[in-house]
């Protein structure tokens, strides 16, 4: 059932991107008025479901008489705002955004940032022998590893842990610049934390830092192949609220648990035995 | 929320201390009762209260705050973690942080082991200068040297905002402040009104003296205008731009005019609460600054109605703990309402949305001195002196390779080469105008007359008004490296051009430095400099490149 809204309707603003006019309702981000007009624009650190934080700056736009690009992902549509999004600006800042977070990062399970890498032909390497934040993967529960050797500090996963979904505000940003790092309290292992294993964080985390414990297995293993697997909608059987939960199945076997960002129950999320206690179902004699 | 909280108990030093600042903890059945939720922003304060008594913050004082003021414990770890001051190792009660930057190290500064380095800490007449922190029962700071020069222009009849300080004015006392015609501007600014008063400050084109140059009054008009409430006031003087450090002697040596400007400023914006958040490596003034708002309080001049006229209004000080972007005025806010100091996105702006998401105005110490200049003159008055985009007068921070290092007041307009004859500059190789953030001139510029619009049309930036002397000995190379080190560490670490970026740009000159480059690093440079300035969300990651990029085109610095 969908909610029926019983606010004023809202007043449209009208705006030009890239010379063509859009109207969008008043409140509406720059994004949003890309996407009504079908104008394809990068993103890393913004989700549907997720308070903007405006921080990967991929998403940047040129508004004509601002200093500076603005981030679409955040920024509102103001009444006659002309905007440009394929410009030589717009197009460098993006590139080396990219080149910045592919130098310091390993990017190589982060689909939708290798896309962008090649539309913008982003090349990492020239910076030459560089400082990253490589470290050892942190694997310290039976349900989700930690790598963040692979992490872009999108925020998601601590928006996800805190205010937008779970309210458990297990981890945090700690420490500052380029040592700013996704940390629970004083850096004390998941079990000590405040962690409640919903794995929503996993479920939001743009370059598989955050990983199922099942996923990495397999792919430590050699054996994850992703063109394999079928995924099979089903409802979780645990409680009554009725969350949609999609089977990750590969050989036979449930190899990952997500669900759809688009459903109006979870709207993605979900709990650590919707997320994680599938394996009764496999627990063949 | 419901938390889980660390398992470590504070001693009782430590949650004396911490009781201190959130109040006195209720037993309820053994279990301690939180503070308010909203008190979130005592917690930077608690944070260092338990700091300055035992020397770092334990696993027992975090958890502690964390449950008193009702903050996830990763969170405040978070918070914590990101100050530069606050340590999360037990260390020494007694530590000594000795300044390494600009000005310091063309004077010499060596760390000596056991010693923290320290980014600029605001006592470049006197460099080389460090910073003594002591914990304990009665914790101090002390600023070394403890003193510094005089003021170079002390009893000249021409100064305006530094005429009181070495003229026989006690910082410590409202009798010697009214002697010296203190709160003859508020008492006008009551007689005048509040719109009268913004017409004044309109009137007197008088532009913000932090780096931005925003027109005050519009500022003003744009809170007082806001039919959100409350509305609040903020002072900035957080001032940490290397080489700077006029606020610090505005508010050492005379405390009460910046209260009493303060308190013009509220009045006429219709706040009725005010914050002046200043660095933490000024133990000098935070004492003089406590101890002004303390008399004013007993004295009618601040409270639920300054001076019988039933206008309600109050300051608290609020010390930062080591962070550079804090200065950045949304990224203050942060902090003062106890997150880390990431600067927000704007638009909102803050006369729309700023502290605690209402209204806010924020100053800069030197233009809230000026606003009494502005009220006891008028703004026409005002306004004659300078130049038509520049009125009033400005102050400039001399340090380097100077006879007379110091703070210096002169009217805008005066050539830089003057200003450097006053301070007793010879032969300069090089001036770094306007701090880390500003940019690196050439002896044959030097005739740039000093107003905004002039340094503007030059690509350059009056900033803050640091004026740094490089003579033929200097190592214009270890400036500029010391600066591309400056805005790495500093970098908050929220987006990725200044995280990343400011990373790579020291990595690309260092290598230029060591003779080992790649061959593409003036290309990257550029592209870095770029992108910086174009995407990064402040301030902070918008300069990082402007002073290093000066050195390179003006100077010919690391250039081929």
């Amino acid at each position: 059932m969908t909610a029926v809204s019983v606010a004023a309707p809202k007043r449209l603003v009208e705006l030009t991107i890239d010379g063509e006019t859009v109207r969008v309702n008043e409140g509406s981000t720059i994004l949003d008025a890309c996407r009504r007009l079908g104008i394809s624009t990068p993103t890393l650190c913004y989700a549907d479901t997720l308070t903007p934080v405006n921080v990967c700056r991929v998403c940047v736009v040129e508004v004509e008489g601002a200093r500076t690009l603005a981030p679409s992902c955040s920024r509102k549509a103001e009444p006659g705002m002309v905007v440009h999004t394929d410009s030589e600006r717009v197009r460098t800042s993006r590139r080396l955004v990219l080149e910045l977070l592919a130098s310091s990062v390993d990017l190589s399970l982060a689909a939708d940032a290798q896309r962008y890498m090649s539309i913008y032909g982003a090349e990492p390497q020239r910076f030459g022998e560089s400082a990253t934040v490589a470290q050892p993967v942190k694997v310290d529960n039976d349900l989700y590893v930690r790598d963040y050797s692979r992490c872009i500090l999108c925020y998601k996963c601590v928006e996800a842990c805190g205010e937008d979904h779970q309210n458990t505000f297990a981890i945090a940003v700690a420490g500052r610049g380029f040592g700013s790092h996704i940390s629970t309290e004083l850096d004390v292992p998941l079990p000590e934390s405040a962690c409640v294993y919903c794995g929503n964080c996993v479920a939001v985390c743009p370059t598989g830092a955050l990983m199922p414990k099942s996923e990495f297995d397999l792919r430590e293993a050699g054996t994850w192949d992703e063109a394999k697997q079928e995924q099979v909608d089903t409802v979780c059987p645990y409680c009554g609220v009725g969350c949609n939960l999609t089977l990750h199945v590969q050989d036979g076997d449930i190899v990952k648990v997500t669900s759809p960002d688009d459903h109006d129950v979870t709207r993605g999320n979900l709990c650590v035995k919707g997320r994680f206690g599938f394996q009764y179902v496999q627990n063949r004699r | 929320m419901d938390l889980r909280l660390l398992d470590a108990e504070p001693s009782d030093a430590e949650r004396d201390a911490i009781d201190a600042v959130v109040g006195g903890a209720v037993q309820n059945g053994g279990r301690v009762a939180r503070a308010d939720r909203s008190s979130r922003h005592l917690l930077l304060p608690a944070l260092r209260a338990a700091q300055r008594r035992i020397g770092f913050v334990s696993e027992g004082a975090l958890g502690y705050a964390s449950r008193r003021l009702d903050v996830p414990p990763a969170d405040a770890y978070g918070v914590a973690s990101f100050y530069a001051l606050l340590a999360l190792e037990e260390r020494p009660a007694d530590v000594l942080h000795v300044c390494d930057d600009l000005s310091c190290r063309l004077a010499g500064a060596e760390v000596p082991a056991g010693a923290h380095a320290s980014p600029c800490l605001g006592l470049c007449e006197r460099a080389p200068a460090s910073l003594r922190t002591i914990a304990g029962e009665r914790p101090r700071e002390v600023q070394l040297p403890e003193t510094g020069p005089p003021l170079p222009q002390a009893g000249d009849p021409g100064l305006r905002l530094l005429r009181r300080i070495g003229a026989g004015l006690d910082p410590g006392s409202l009798d010697s402040y009214r002697s010296h015609g203190g709160y003859a501007a508020l008492r006008r600014a009551v007689e005048l009104g509040p719109t009268a008063v913004l017409r004044e400050v309109a009137d007197s084109r008088l532009l913000g003296r932090g780096g931005a140059a925003f027109p005050t009054g519009a500022k003003w008009e744009a809170v007082a205008r806001q039919p959100a409430h409350p509305h609040y006031l903020v002072c900035n003087a957080d001032e940490s731009e290397p080489g700077t450090f006029k606020d610090r002697v505005l508010m050492e040596g005379d405390p009460f005019a910046l209260l009493e400007a303060m308190t013009i400023a509220a009045y006429t914006t219709g706040c009725e609460r005010g914050f002046v958040y200043v660095r933490a490596e000024y133990p000098l003034a935070h004492e003089r600054l406590e101890n002004a708002f303390a008399q004013a309080r007993t004295r009618g001049l601040l409270g639920s109605d300054v001076m019988g006229t039933g206008f309600a209004f109050d300051v608290e000080l609020r010390i930062g703990a080591g962070a550079y972007v804090c200065g950045e005025e949304t990224a203050l806010f942060q902090s003062i309402e106890g997150y880390r100091g990431e600067p927000r996105n704007k638009p909102p702006f803050p006369v729309e949305v700023g502290l605690f998401g209402k209204p806010t105005v924020v100053n800069n110490v030197e233009t809230l001195f000026n606003v009494l200049e502005v009220v006891n003159d008028s703004g026409a008055v005002y306004a004659e002196s300078g130049t038509e985009g520049s009125t009033g007068t400005r102050l400039f921070c001399l340090s380097g390779h100077v006879a007379r290092p110091g703070l210096y007041e002169v009217p805008f307009g005066m050539p830089l080469r003057e200003l450097l004859e006053l301070a007793g500059a010879s032969a300069p190789k090089a001036v770094l105008l306007g701090g880390a953030a500003g940019s690196f001139l050439r002896p044959d510029q030097l005739d740039l007359p000093l107003t905004f619009e002039d340094a503007r049309a030059a690509g350059a930036t009056l900033g803050s008004g640091v004026v740094i002397v490089y003579d033929e000995s200097a190592d214009l190379v270890d400036a500029v490296l010391r600066i591309a080190e400056f805005f790495r560490d500093e970098s908050c670490g929220q987006c990725v051009p200044c995280r990343v970026g400011t990373v790579r740009q020291e990595e690309a000159l260092k290598r230029l430095a060591a003779g080992a480059g790649n061959g593409n690093e003036l290309e990257v440079l550029a592209d870095l400099a770029r992108v910086m300035k174009d995407a990064s969300i402040c301030g902070l990651g918008q300069t990082a490149a402007n002073a290093v990029e000066s050195a390179m085109m003006n100077l010919g610095v690391l250039t081929p």
